[in-house]
Order: C-alpha cells, then structure tokens, then sequence
C-alpha cells in the first residue's frame, strides 16, 4: 500500500466512516486515506468499488461525501480538523 | 465546407431507389425507416455535421400536452403518434439491441403563479372543446406534491398533468434509426450533400457529392438546410431557427419515473433542464442569461436541485414554421417530390415512420396529412 515519502509535519484529525484518521497539515483528503490503507472510497452507480486514479481532479473516481455534500473529489479537498468523510455508495442523492 | 470524413461512395454509379430522403436527422430518418417498412426500396442522405443538427441537441420529450390548440388534426397527430410511440420504440429496440429509453409516465407543467395555473387550464379547457386534450387535467398543490419525487417549492402552485407525456433518450433513437436502416437493407449515405435534384423520366435524379442518385420519390427533410432545395422542386418550407439551450447536471441516484415540462431525469440519472424560445438568427451558443432563467425555474420549482452540479450546457436550433406546426407536401409541379419538417422529431417519430411514411410511399397524402401543406401560409389558400 501507500505509503509517505516524507514525515513531519503537524498533524490534523478527521473522521472517515467511523475511524479517526490521522493525516498531515496540506495532504488532500484523498491522500491521507490512501495513506491509512483505506482503497475503497465508494461504489460506482454500477456496483464495483472505486479508489483514487488520477489524484489531480479529472478522473472524478476519488468521489466522497464530506460533511454531508456527497459527490466531493477527495482528492480536491484538503484535510481539516473534524471534517466528517463517508463513503458514497452509488451516485449522489439529489434530496 | 472541408470534411475529415473519407468521401462516401454510393453502392452502385447510377444507384436507383423508390424513395431517396434528403436529410438523416430524426424526421428524414423516421421516413426513410417507415418507409423501408412499407416495403419500398431506401436511401438516406446525411449532409454531416456541418449541417445544423437540431437531432443532436434535442431535449428528448414525446410531449402532447396543451399541443394543437386551435388546429385539431395537429393534436390528433401529436396524439397518435404518442400511441404509436411503445410499439413502434420497442421494435426498433427488438431490432437494434439499443434501448431508446421510452417511458410515459405523464408530463407535468408545474405553475408558479395562480395566473399560469388559469393559463394552462383555458389551454386544457380549449382542446379538450376542439376535440380532445388528451386527458390533460388541472392539478392543484396538494396533488402535484403527492406525485412528485422532490418537495415542491413554495411557489408552486399546482400543474398541468397529461398523462400520454413521455421521454425517450434521442441520440439512441437517431443511433436506432441509423443501424436499422442498414440492417433492413436501406441506403444510409452520410456526409454527403445533395447538389440539385431535377425531375426525370419516372421520378428524379438527385446529383449528390458521392455521385447520382435516380429516386422514385424524394422527400425533403433537411431542417434548416430545406429551403433552396425544396424551392426547386416547387415546395415551399419557410423555416426559421428558434435556439433551445440545455443544461445538464451531474448524475444523480434515481428519482422515479417522472417528467416535467423543461426537466427530466435520464437514465442514466443526469437531471436535463432547459426549454428556452429564443430567435437569435443561426446563433447555436448559449447565454448565461438564459441559463440563470432555466435554472432559477427549476430550484424554484424544486429547492433541492440547487444542490447538483452543471456538467454541460448546449443551445440547439429548433425548426420553426410561421404557425409552429409541421409542414408535409406533395409538390403539384413536380408530384412525387415531399416536403416534411417540424419542430417535434422526437415526439412525431412515430407518426412519421408509421403515418407519415407509408403515404409518402403511396404517392398521396392523406387529408389528414394534406391538411399540413405550407399553402396555409398564403392568403390565396384561405
């Protein structure tokens, strides 16, 4: 799995599912998961599981709901003490 | 205009059908399918995509409601041709193997003032003394809330309900048209522009960029791109563009079987929002403008919309006569050659393949087809 290139830092805490997660000040939320062994960040409309690919914002495949807004590109975000990150099953809810 | 296109070779030099149709978006296509259908032999010409293409960017409505007011055999037609429309889309489905995504669950128009609700019910109250509505019937709030998927915004007040409304997706429809033309043994000529077209012994030769064309009978059926041909074989299509632009959000998880006027939902789960009239010449851009109008509607008629993300917005140029309603014509100088064009392909898909299509193969429209002549548009005719 992945792993940090380099350590240091101050670090922030945010919860993914209902695991705390402990990430560095400036990584993306896509990043600081990845870096805790998470590999399935949703399920796609069709069913299979889905995890980052691109880590630059095009692919779309890194999609999560943060503090309720489903349909977030984690790895467009960056961490921030508290923020609440599900896992987004199927394609995001309209109501 | 230069095309990346390979040139397309006709299937023989002088290559000779009963019906040649001059234009492959939804309404050519439609007849030229009909009528290979009815049994004749077919070819379709497709100029490309420096043609208008008001088939690509079309809304996907079969749409009946509150249509042919004041002329009845327009709202009969509409009406038929929704009736025609779950036999005819699954056939061509069977067919292809290509789901054109046909469903009719009834069409809302919602009201957002008691004024449009009083609107819409002297629409409703007008056709159905003409002749028929279609079963449109006046909803208020309390009704319209129950059968909608989202909560209504507090402006809503009610709606317009016709329950023979229906969606279909129309790429997959013109993709359906296309493939099964092929498959049926018809002639499917793209990017290929028709030059002239002139009257020969037992029908016409149409000279086309691919080559000559000898056809029993030719109809016109190239939209915008109508006029100067069909002025040459004596018919008349006074066309004008009328800009539609659409807006389309992300996906989203199911919201039921349910369609408004100006919003759907795909299959794929894109909500569709748009429905602009806007006569800006041959201008097929869009203006943020009118989007904020759409989408201002839209959450207004439903909050939670605002919370979906735009992923793509088009305009599209509708086809418009004088009276909005279509035109189809048998030239009397030079009998043999149709007109046929309107602003619903999607909606009259059925018609044209299954009413439209058999007369033209016949040689003779029907009252109830002739009915629809451009001669309307000329004092003598009255």
């Amino acid at each position: 799995m992945f792993k940090r290139l380099e350590r240091g830092g101050p670090t922030v805490r945010f919860r993914f599912e209902d695991e705390e997660i402990e990430a560095v000040e400036g990584e993306s939320v896509a990043a600081a998961l990845l870096a805790a062994g998470i590999d399935t960040f949703r399920t796609s409309p069709l069913g299979p599981a889905r995890a980052p690919y691109c880590m630059i914002g095009m692919c779309f495949d890194c999609l999560v709901s943060i503090d309720g807004v489903e349909n977030r590109r984690a790895c467009q975000v960056a961490v921030a003490p508290g923020l609440s990150v599900r896992r987004q099953s199927g394609a995001r809810r309209v109501g | 205009m230069p095309s990346r296109q390979p040139p397309t070779s006709l299937p023989s030099e002088r290559f000779a059908v009963d019906v040649a149709v001059v234009g492959g978006g939804l309404v050519g296509s439609a007849i030229a399918w009909g009528a290979l259908e009815a049994g004749a032999t077919v070819a379709l010409l497709d100029e490309g995509d420096v043609a208008h293409r008001a088939s690509r960017g079309n809304f996907g409505q079969i749409w009946v409601q509150g249509k042919g007011e004041g002329h009845p055999p327009y709202a009969r037609l509409t009406q038929r041709s929704a009736t025609l429309w779950p036999e005819f889309s699954a056939r061509l489905g069977v067919r292809t193997g290509i789901d054109v995504g046909f469903s009719q669950p009834g069409g809302l128009t919602l009201c957002l003032s008691e004024e449009e609700l009083a609107t819409r019910a002297a629409i409703a109250s007008r056709l159905d003394a003409e002749g028929g509505s279609a079963g449109m019937a006046i909803l208020d709030r309390d009704a319209v809330a129950r059968m909608t998927p989202l909560p209504l915004g507090d402006s809503v007040r009610g709606a317009s309900f016709c329950p023979a409304d229906a969606h279909a997706n129309p790429l997959a429809l013109l993709r359906a048209f296309h493939l099964d033309i092929q498959a049926q043994g018809g002639a499917f000529i793209p990017h290929t522009s028709v030059e002239a077209v002139r009257a020969v012994r037992g029908g016409f030769a149409i000279a086309t960029s691919a080559g000559e064309i000898v056809a029993g009978k030719v109809v016109v059926a190239a939209g915008l791109g109508s006029a100067g041909l069909a002025a040459s074989l004596g018919l008349d299509m006074p066309v004008r563009p009328v800009r539609g632009q659409v807006m389309v959000t992300e996906r989203a998880a199911p919201l039921g079987d349910f369609l408004f006027t100006g919003l759907r939902q795909t299959r794929e789960g894109s909500l569709m929002i748009g429905g602009t009239q806007e006569e800006v010449g041959f201008d097929d851009g869009t203006a943020n403008v009118a989007m904020r109008t759409m989408s201002r509607r839209a959450v207004a008629s439903f909050p939670d919309i605002a919370r979906l993300d735009v992923v793509r917005c088009w305009g599209a140029l509708r086809i418009m006569t004088p009276d909005g309603r279509p035109i189809y014509q048998q030239s009397r100088r030079y009998p043999g050659a149709f007109a046929a064009t309107c602003h619903s392909g999607v909606t009259l898909a059925a018609a044209h393949a299954l009413v439209v299509a058999p007369s033209i193969v016949a040689g003779d429209l029907p009252h109830e087809l002739a009915t629809f002549s451009a001669d309307r548009f000329h004092v003598q005719a009255a």
